[in-house]
């Protein structure tokens, strides 16, 4: 480092910002407080609180006959739930969904970001970047649609795969058309942390790998994944939670077992007036993404967002 | 560095990637011009006079002009709120530094659906009036996590004695803020600003539960496809949205990606 | 769609006990059986039942258009054809929410507490629970002329009139179809067993709705007499249980049920289902796209329902409000309705109109209304513990929710 001389004091200013400045650089904690009331007003007093009324209603209970709420302490919401095989049956459902989802995705997007952070010239990187951000753009509800003209009876899908020969296939309505679609929304939330973290590692650490005799795979292995693990980590975050509560996809793409925690959650809000029970049943997601959440927090997720 | 082979089957599967995000967005635009309003394959016949009808249509303009004015709102208060709970956990260790950081991670982390229900448990029983208030309020609760990870992950690459040494220069606190940590982080929060802008644009979820009688653009294009007569001019209006997004997408990567250039450059 | 708690005591069981009861007046006097019958005009309430709102004074004179109407409707109740003259004659632009369900307008409407829509066009199992639950507001229904011209049935019938007081104005009524491809089907089906038969496995497609189970007890009512059913509606355990066991035998028949109209037009548009219970508007959305597509009323009957426009109590834009109820009774504007979505108008004169714009479709759609053809439609009424006869041992309507999402679908 080239020694640079110090520059000469400006005098002493006596201005009142100054002093303010100063006192606040003394007290950290007045700092820290201005910066942090703002936002934490916001979300202990809006989202943090509805968040404990929405999920003290999950005891209460309805009145079978007016829908309205009675605040009758019961646990009988939950039971229900995990006594119920079909509701067992819905939530194991979605948690599988949600965790193939998040394992495809993270297989499809580590290559594409590798590509993008390692081996693209700028300029393809940029190209790439807009490529990932304008699907974003674009209606999930159309997108969505746009699965079903393919995925139809006499679709597009089976008219490629006349095409090719391949006869027919039946995905319309069923939890393989629903499992592809989620991979395909999703998948850009899964890029764009991997390629954050895979960016970040210097390329020295690669060379080293390799001058010491790894080859590829293992460099990969034994590197890559985990330097790129916490980025995996958050961009899983999206993924699993995002499949966890959708409701629309089921809704539109989805069959007669397609029924998920999502719409289970909708119907009993917008159609059968039942909030307690769907507040019971918010709380299982909730209990699923604070689990997997002290999970990801120990892969690193937290670094790599 | 890696071997031929490896990049040219990198190649390809970026480019099969590419091809399977895209196709659904040619769809769209495709479909747009489908003459008939119920969609099938193969495509009847094509028309431009969907466009027309997008363009004329005053539910649409309504809607999307209600989006952009949400979406702005959210942003901007997002930048706000999400900047300074980032400095505030970049700088200083308190007790429940943890927490809050937990807390942060929530509106993403949970489903939205839970989100919305609670929000509007929440409006209910505190009796606010249903309308764009509450939808902002909505989107800027998830929009203050995008801003807040895209700034915390920049300022964590941020060494702590460029501020210090700003300081001991004789800058004030303001000064260093604007001078040194801004300009630093300008990257984080424009890639933080177009990510939460983009989510709040295409919100349903959240939105079905915290709007009032008025229509989100994504809300409209709800409303139309229940009704399956008008789907046509849906895939008109997405057409132009993405055109008009195409411009300040790549005006922004490109602002975000110089950075990347400039990191995976340097070797520590 | 959100409900939130709401400040008054809803008792719905005796008015609903009122409600069947009168509707089994609506329909012209016959009721397909069981259900006592009435003397006496719209029904009174029971002891203890009160509408919260009765008391709200009535609009006097509309005043000028606030430029803005907020409305929850069915798929197809806010067509341009007749939206987009309202809205020059009267300035009020019209905003339109849908609802798929009469369970999502009674959410709707209570969402937030009221205050946001104006009105909405929701059927007979709906009106009571809104009506009841303080969410509708009387009408001054001298200040809507064509009212006059209605079918004495659907002039004050009991789903809007609680003690002569109105709620809403009657809009339309109309069946649950069955609905085919003609051409898989060359001959018209003539009876429902064709969406429970292993046959069309995979190509059949019902309503995403619990109140389905009433088709299904509407189906059984002719095909195994023995369970006496007489009103689908009003099904006791032993019989409710038979509909929900046909239903989830009817299951692995079906691909998709639908819960968004266009789901139901998409499908049999592409192939995914040939045949299926619907709403006439589909069947009119697809027979514009020139579909061949075919719908009729099986031998058995079908459910259907009565629309009413209701006001709500706290209507933003009561002005607006009154001025839709006026132009939506005319009988010109009922006509273009009827023929759009395929449903039968409650205004006397729109007939001719009808025959006007369409030859035939009077007939078609029963504006001139054969005693006949009320009888063999079941109106939608929500189902509660009380029987009609008085016993307690009907199913209510809860159960049908849950015997719908845990044991059918």
């Amino acid at each position: 480092m080239t020694q640079v001389a110090a520059p000469a004091r400006p005098a002493e200013s006596k201005d009142w910002r100054h002093s303010v400045s100063a006192a606040l650089w003394r007290r950290p904690w007045a700092r820290a407080t201005l910066l942090l009331t703002p936002p934490l007003a916001w979300f202990i007093l809006l989202y943090l609180a509805s968040l404990v009324i929405l999920l003290i209603t999950a005891f209460w209970q309805i009145n079978p006959f007016t829908t309205n709420i009675e605040r009758v302490w019961s646990l009988s919401n939950l039971k229900t739930i995990f006594t119920t095989p079909a509701y067992l049956e819905i939530i194991g459902r979605t948690v599988a969904m949600a965790a193939a989802v998040t394992v495809v995705d993270a297989l499809v997007a580590f290559p594409f970001a590798y590509y993008m952070a390692r081996v693209a010239s700028p300029r393809t990187r940029t190209a790439l970047f807009v490529a990932i951000l304008l699907p974003l753009w674009a209606s999930y509800l159309a997108k969505v649609y746009s699965w079903l003209v393919i995925f139809t009876h006499d679709g597009i899908l089976d008219w490629a795969l006349g095409r090719a020969g391949l006869g027919q296939v039946h995905l319309i309505y069923t939890n393989w058309a629903v499992f592809t679609v989620f991979c395909y929304l999703w998948l850009p939330f899964m890029i764009m942390p991997v390629y954050a973290a895979l960016e970040r590692i210097p390329t020295s650490q690669i060379e080293a790998s390799q001058d010491l005799g790894a080859r590829n795979l293992r460099t990969t292995w034994l590197i890559l994944l985990p330097l790129a693990l916490p980025g995996i980590a958050a961009g899983s975050i999206f993924t699993f939670s995002l499949t966890l509560g959708d409701y629309i996809t089921p809704l539109l793409v989805g069959g007669t077992s397609a029924t998920f925690i999502g719409n289970v959650i909708y119907t009993n809000i917008g159609i059968a007036n039942n909030v307690p029970f769907a507040a019971a049943m918010a709380l299982v997601p909730i209990a699923i993404m604070a689990i997997y959440l002290s999970a990801a927090r120990a892969l690193g997720a937290f670094e790599a967002v | 560095m890696e071997s031929k082979l490896l990049r040219a089957a990198l190649r390809v599967w970026v480019a099969l990637v590419l091809a399977f995000l895209f196709i659904p967005i040619v769809l769209i635009v495709l479909y747009a011009f489908n003459q008939s309003n119920i969609e099938s394959w193969p495509i009847p016949g094509f028309s431009v006079h969907w466009f027309a009808v997008a363009w004329n249509d005053p539910q649409v303009r309504a809607a999307f002009l209600l989006s952009v004015r949400v979406g702005l709102l959210a942003t901007v208060l997002a930048l706000l709120l999400g900047t300074s709970v980032a400095y505030a956990l970049h700088q200083f260790r308190f007790f429940g530094r943890e927490a809050v950081s937990f807390l942060l991670v929530l509106p993403l982390a949970l489903p939205g659906i839970i989100t919305g229900i609670a929000l509007n448990s929440f409006f209910s029983f505190t009796g606010v009036q249903f309308g764009t208030l509450t939808i902002v309020a909505g989107h800027t609760t998830f929009c203050i996590v995008v801003v807040y990870n895209n700034l915390i992950a920049r300022l964590r690459r941020t060494p702590g004695s460029l501020a210090e040494a700003s300081m001991d220069l004789g800058a004030r606190g303001w000064q260093t803020l604007r001078y040194v940590m801004l300009p630093l982080s300008a990257t984080a929060l424009v890639s933080g600003a177009l990510l939460a802008f983009a989510l709040s644009f295409d919100e349903v979820i959240v939105t079905v539960f915290t709007a009032g009688a008025q229509n989100t653009l994504p809300l409209w294009i709800f409303g139309a496809i229940r009704l399956g007569q008008q789907l046509p001019e849906v895939n008109a209006v997405v057409t132009i949205v993405i055109l008009l997004t195409i411009i300040p997408v790549v005006l922004a990567a490109r602002i975000a990606g110089a950075g990347a250039v400039t990191r995976s450059a340097r070797a520590i | 769609m959100i409900t939130t708690r709401t400040r008054a005591r809803i008792r719905l069981r005796p008015a609903i006990a009122v409600g069947l009861a009168a509707l089994s007046l609506a329909a012209a006097g016959c009721s397909s059986g069981g259900s006592s019958q009435t003397t006496g005009t719209s029904g009174t309430s029971a002891a203890g039942q009160t509408v919260p709102t009765a008391n709200l004074p009535v609009l006097q004179k509309i005043g000028k258009g606030e430029g803005q109407l907020n409305l929850i409707a069915w798929e197809g109740y806010l067509d341009p054809k007749w939206v987009k003259p309202f809205e020059q004659q009267t300035g009020c632009q019209v905003n339109g929410k849908y609802a798929g369900s009469s369970d999502e307008m009674v959410a709707l409407m209570k969402n937030g507490g009221g205050g946001q829509y104006d009105m909405v066009s929701s059927s007979g199992d709906a009106d009571l629970r809104i009506l009841y639950a303080g969410d509708a507001h009387p009408v001054n229904i001298n200040l809507i002329p064509s009212w006059k011209d209605f079918f004495p049935a659907f002039q004050s019938p009991p789903f809007n009139t609680i003690n002569g007081v109105h709620y809403g104005v009657s809009l339309q009524w109309g069946p649950n179809v069955l609905m085919y491809n003609t051409k898989d089907f060359t001959t018209a089906p003539t009876s429902w067993n064709v969406i429970y038969d292993p046959k069309y496995k995979g190509q059949v497609t019902v309503p995403d709705n619990p109140i389905q189970i009433a088709d299904a007890a509407l189906y059984l009512k002719t095909t195994k007499p023995s369970l006496k059913i007489t009103d689908p509606y009003e099904l006791t355990q032993t019989q409710f249980q038979a509909a929900v066991s046909l239903l989830a035998s009817q299951r692995p028949l079906i691909e998709k049920y639908w819960d968004l109209a266009s789901q139901e037009i998409f499908d049999f548009k592409n192939g995914n289902a040939i045949v299926g219970a619907g709403w006439p508007y589909q069947v009119s959305t697809l027979k514009a796209a020139h579909f061949t597509i075919g719908s009729v009323v099986p031998s058995e009957g079908a459910t259907g329902w009565a629309d009413t426009w209701m006001l709500a109590a706290k209507a933003p834009h009561p002005n607006c409000a009154y001025m839709w109820m006026q132009y939506i009774s005319t009988p010109k504007v009922q006509a273009m309705q009827a023929i759009t979505y395929g449903e039968t108008p409650d205004n006397k004169l729109a007939c001719t109109y009808m025959d006007q714009m369409q030859p035939g479709s009077c007939a078609e759609y029963h504006a001139n209304a054969p005693a006949s053809y009320l009888n063999s439609i079941s109106l939608w009424k929500t189902p509660i513990a009380t029987c009609d006869n008085g016993q307690p041992d009907c199913v209510p309507y809860a159960d049908w929710v849950n015997a719908w999402n845990t044991q059918v679908k």
